[in-house]
Formats: structure tokens, sequence, C-alpha cells
């Protein structure tokens, strides 16, 4: 942060003492990536605000109905819903993450600094989301899956982890537990790494116990990142797409039809153009929001190393 | 450091739970395997042990397309093919293409907003910083209907153009290693008489390697693993990308019994890139976790 704030200081006064800037240059190299942004990002934002003003399935002209689509979508159930759905799988989801993340990181801190380790526990986040879908998906089946195996040698029923409309979204959320936790956990370890071994030895001295130790030591230390790793979980989880789209297709009864695949349906489904970029216009809205919210406590958040 | 010279109960407890979260974390995988090397007639029966009784390669045969329709129906499956090859070819294409054209373009825009003093720049970057935040699938809509109204649809360059040329995150990471270069090293170069693209080229690229590669291995992953895309613009046979053509080969097989043998071969299969990556830049992909990590 340091070396950042420096180097933009010294720009400055660079500049300042050059009196003219690198214009034609700086055109040289940002003409592709200007290219990309405007055509791709921006043209698509002024598009995806004026479909929202409008009635259109793709195939006639889009007609300018002003904010009809915002008044149906305060009054749909279904939008509701799945932003209840989604905030329930973003809650069960990171949750889980953070929680495994940071009892692997203590324990690879504390234990090992074995590459292979950490490579073997960062396998399922490089796993494609539409492969552990499928994957799961059979893990999970009903009739021949290999959890149903385990319950039935534990002499319980069978469960419909997929198909049952109180499982589902759990299920869910446990699959992409499994595909994020890994990578977590390595994010706070390398914030854990950057913790000074003395404070670990002063607290041994003392006599502090494991457990205290990372409750009171490494935890507030840590801080930062976890922060961090917090925001990279959260805006993930707000995405999720891939995993519903291939097991669940937002059932049963609604009970995963989260926002993006609530999104996509009205798109893509029932080509309902202007209604989708809505609801998407309304979920940067939120999401906005949220991040806001994140910026603050992220700056609050300092590490007592500093 | 070392305050448990013999081993405690605690570590040993610490230990058996690291182990058992690395075999949470590859048991799926081996089960996939597992799932896959059974033949898919025996597999209403056969389907609890560590090994499968008549272990087979015919799932993979078949999904690769090496054994003909007939023989496939025979051993389990739904009629549903899966032009691996192809499929992989186009992944790799899509995949390569991006990586190394976008990795170098926002090298290119990284280093002009951290070093090149031009109007505008701030308000610019700004607005960079702003489209990090949106999420995509707002974006994603109206870029469908532009690549449609192109007449790209199921063409490479409709399945590319989007992310080909930058994404806000890699201009952003790479700008914030640029900054950490010292000033001085390309003021001795300028002081030489060496101009900007010199010393972008020999000078600050040799210098940024590590993240230049960390950023690279992100966006091959993220593309590699890229769904929602290229299943809505590119899903013709002679573009579909490998996650696309599962997703589509598990809706071609019957709801009731899907060909599990099948898709777990082909599960399997596309997985085998990923496990490529581990072996060969495995310190990298951890060590760009740490480098993510310290920015925060």
């Amino acid at each position: 942060m340091t070396a950042m704030t420096l180097a933009k200081s010294a720009t400055r006064a660079r500049a300042r003492r050059r009196g003219h800037g690198d214009g034609r240059t700086a055109l040289g190299f940002l003409a592709p990536v200007f290219l990309g942004f405007a055509v791709f990002y921006l043209y698509p934002a002024v598009r995806g605000a004026w479909y929202s003003l409008t009635d259109w399935n793709l195939l006639s002209e889009p007609r300018f109905v002003g904010l009809d689509n915002y008044a149906t979508l305060v009054g749909d159930p279904l939008f509701w819903n799945s932003l209840k759905v989604t905030a329930y799988y973003v809650v069960l989801t990171v949750g889980m993450q953070i929680l495994g993340g940071l009892l692997l990181a203590a324990l690879l801190h504390r234990l090992t600094r074995s590459l292979v380790l950490r490579s073997l526990l960062l396998v399922p986040w490089l796993v494609p989301s539409v492969t552990t879908a499928l994957l799961w998906m059979w893990l999970l089946d009903a009739n021949l899956g290999f959890f149903n195996h385990l319950l039935t040698a534990a002499g319980l029923d069978n469960q419909g982890f997929l198909t049952s409309p109180d499982l589902a979204l759990p299920s869910v959320a446990t699959i992409n537990a499994w595909s994020g936790t890994g990578y977590t956990a390595l994010l706070l370890y390398a914030g854990m790494l950057l913790v000074p071994p003395q404070i670990y030895e002063a607290a041994a001295i003392d006599g502090t116990g494991e457990v205290r130790t990372f409750l009171s030591v490494t935890l507030p230390l840590i801080r930062p990142i976890l922060a961090f790793a917090l925001v990279v979980s959260l805006i993930s989880s707000f995405q999720l797409f891939d995993t519903v789209a291939v097991t669940t297709k937002g059932g049963p009864v609604n009970a995963t039809r989260v926002i993006y695949f609530y999104i996509y349906e009205q798109a893509f489904t029932h080509f309902k153009m202007g209604y989708a970029s809505a609801l998407a216009l309304s979920l940067v809205l939120v999401l906005g929001a949220l991040t806001f919210v994140q910026m603050r406590l992220l700056r609050a958040s300092t590490s007592d190393l500093t | 450091m070392s305050r448990n010279t013999r081993p405690s109960i605690g570590r040993v407890v610490a230990w058996a739970c690291l182990i058992a979260a690395v075999v949470i974390s590859l048991f799926p995988l081996y089960w996939m395997l597992r799932t896959a090397i059974t033949p898919g007639r025996e597999l209403a029966a056969d389907n609890a042990g560590l090994l499968p009784d008549n272990p087979t390669l015919i799932n993979f045969e078949r999904v690769l397309g090496l054994v003909g329709r007939e023989e496939a129906r025979a051993a389990g499956g739904s009629g549903a093919e899966l032009d691996f090859f192809l499929y992989l070819r186009n992944s790799v294409v899509y995949t390569g293409l991006i990586t190394v054209v976008q990795t170098l373009l926002c090298a290119m825009g990284g280093y002009a907003f951290a070093r090149l003093r031009f109007r505008g720049r701030d308000a610019l970057f700004g607005l960079f910083v702003a489209a990090l935040m949106v999420p995509p699938i707002f974006t994603l809509l109206p870029n469908f209907v532009l690549v449609k109204e192109l007449g790209w649809l199921n063409t490479y360059q409709g399945l590319v153009a989007p992310s080909l040329l930058m994404t806000p995150f890699a201009v952003f990471f790479l700008r914030q290693f640029f900054l950490g270069i010292p000033r001085e090293v390309e003021q001795a170069a300028l002081i030489d008489g060496a101009g900007r693209w010199t010393i972008f080229w020999r000078v600050v690229l040799p210098m940024t390697k590590g993240p230049l590669l960390t950023l690279a291995l992100t966006t091959a992953v993220w593309t590699w693993n890229d769904y929602l895309w290229p299943l809505l613009v590119a899903p013709g046979e002679e573009t579909r990308v490998l996650t696309a053509a599962l997703g589509i080969f598990l809706r071609q097989s019957p709801n009731t019994s899907p060909d599990w043998t099948g898709l777990m071969a082909g599960s399997a299969l596309s997985v085998v890139p990923v496990l490529l990556l581990v072996v060969f830049f495995g310190r990298r992909l951890v060590d760009s976790i740490q480098f993510s990590g310290m920015k925060g």
C-alpha cells in the first residue's frame, strides 16, 4: 500500500515538473482495452438500462413501456422469492466456506508448510463448476448415490437431497462449499503467514493454549484478509448459476430459483428481455449497496499489526 | 517454534482433521472415476464398493466416440454422443485465445494507467473500477443481443468477443503491480532515449513475469470453466465447448435414468486439463492465491 501511494505521488510530482502528459503514447497503449470496454461494457450497460424500460421478446421491435417492468417486479412474488433464496444460499455457503476455511487454514498454519497438501486442497476449486455439479448430482442421487449408501448403512432412510424442497438448497450450498473452501483456506493461510512468529512464541511462553491463541491472536491479526475472503466469497455466491442450471433447474417448487437463474429464465426461456433487464439492473443496485457497506467495513477493519 | 516435540493428542487430532479435509476434497473425484469404469448395465447393482466388480474402459471409449452407436447403446449409452475431441479443441481455442490476448492487452492498458499521464486518466480508471462491481449478467443480456445482431451466434468470434480485449479485473490487477515497480528502473532507460514501448516490452514486462503468469493462469481457469456464455452464444456442434457439451449431454440423457457411467467418464475427461495445470503450475497456482490475498 505504501509503495503504491509513494509511486502515485511520484507520478504527480514528475508530471508537474514536465508540464505535459503522454497523451499520444497512452492512446496507443489503451486503444484495444478501451475498445473492449466501450463495446462490451459501456454500450451493453446503456442498452441494458434501455431494455429495462421496454417490452421486448427478442423478435419484434422493443416497445417503450416506461417503468412498467419495475412495477411488475415490485409485485412479483417470484422475484422476492429469488432474493430470499439467494440470501439463504449466500449465508449458508459463505458461512461454510469461511468457517471451514478458517479451520483448515489454522491447521495448515500450525502443522505444515507442505505445498503438495495445499495443492490437493485447491483441486476442487479448479474443477469446472459444471463437472462439479454433475459429480455431486450423482453422489447425491436419490437411489444409487453414494451418500444414500452411507445413510442406508447407518440404518437411516434414503433422502432425495436435490429433489426435496427442504434439502435442495442446503445441498447446492454444500456442493459449492466443497468447491470453494480450499481456496478460502489458502487465502486465509496466506494471511496467517504474515503474522510475525515472535507473537506466537510469546503466546507459547505465556502458556496460552492453541484455541485461545487462535481466537485472541490469529483471528484479530488476519481481520483484513478475512474481510477480503468474505467479499470474494460473497460476490461469487451471488452469481450462483451453473450448479442450479445443471442439478435442480430452480426446483423443486422454486426452492433453488436464485436470482441469476431467474433472470436467465426470464430472458431465454420466457423471452422477456425487458423484464429480465429490469431484474438485472435491480441486482446491480442491490449488489452496489452491499459492496458499499462491505467497503466501509473493510476500511474499518484494519489489522492490529499496522 | 517447536513447542510440540512429541506428538500430543491435540496434534494427532489436528492432523486427522487435515487429512479428513484432503479426503473430502478428493473422494468425490475418486468416486467419479470409480463410476466411470463401471459397466453401465451393472451400475444399478454394483455401486457401493470402493472398486467395481468388472472394471472397464468402455465408457471412456463411447464418450470418445471410439465405438459404434450400437455398441455404445449396448453398454448403457442413451444414444447421446459426446464428440469429445471437437469440444476439447473448442475449449482449448476459447481458453487459449482469451488468455493470451487479454493478458497482453490488459498489461498494456494497466501500464498506461500506472505510468502514463493523460487527460481523463483517473476518471476512466474510476469507470473501470466501477465496472468491477457490476454483476456480469447485466451486460451479458445485451452482449448476447449484440452477438446475435452481428450474426455471430455459433462462431468463434462471437464466443470470444466480450472478453478477448479486456476485463476490468485484469487491467486493475496488473496496474497494481506496475505501480509497485521502482520508477528508477524506467528512468534510466528513458534517459538512455528508449521510448515507452521499448521500456514496456524490454524492461517492465520481464520484471512482472510472475504477476502476468498468475493472471494468465487465473484467466485460463475461469475461461475453461465458463458455462453460461458459451452455452448461450455457441451451443452449435461446431463451436460447442466442453462445459456446454457436458450440460447438453445431461439434457439428452433420459431424466428417469441418466447415463451416469457415461456422464462420469465425460466429467473425468474434463478434469484432466485441470490436473495437468496442478502438476505443471502447482506452486504458481498456490502462490497466486497468496498474491491476490496480499492485496487485501
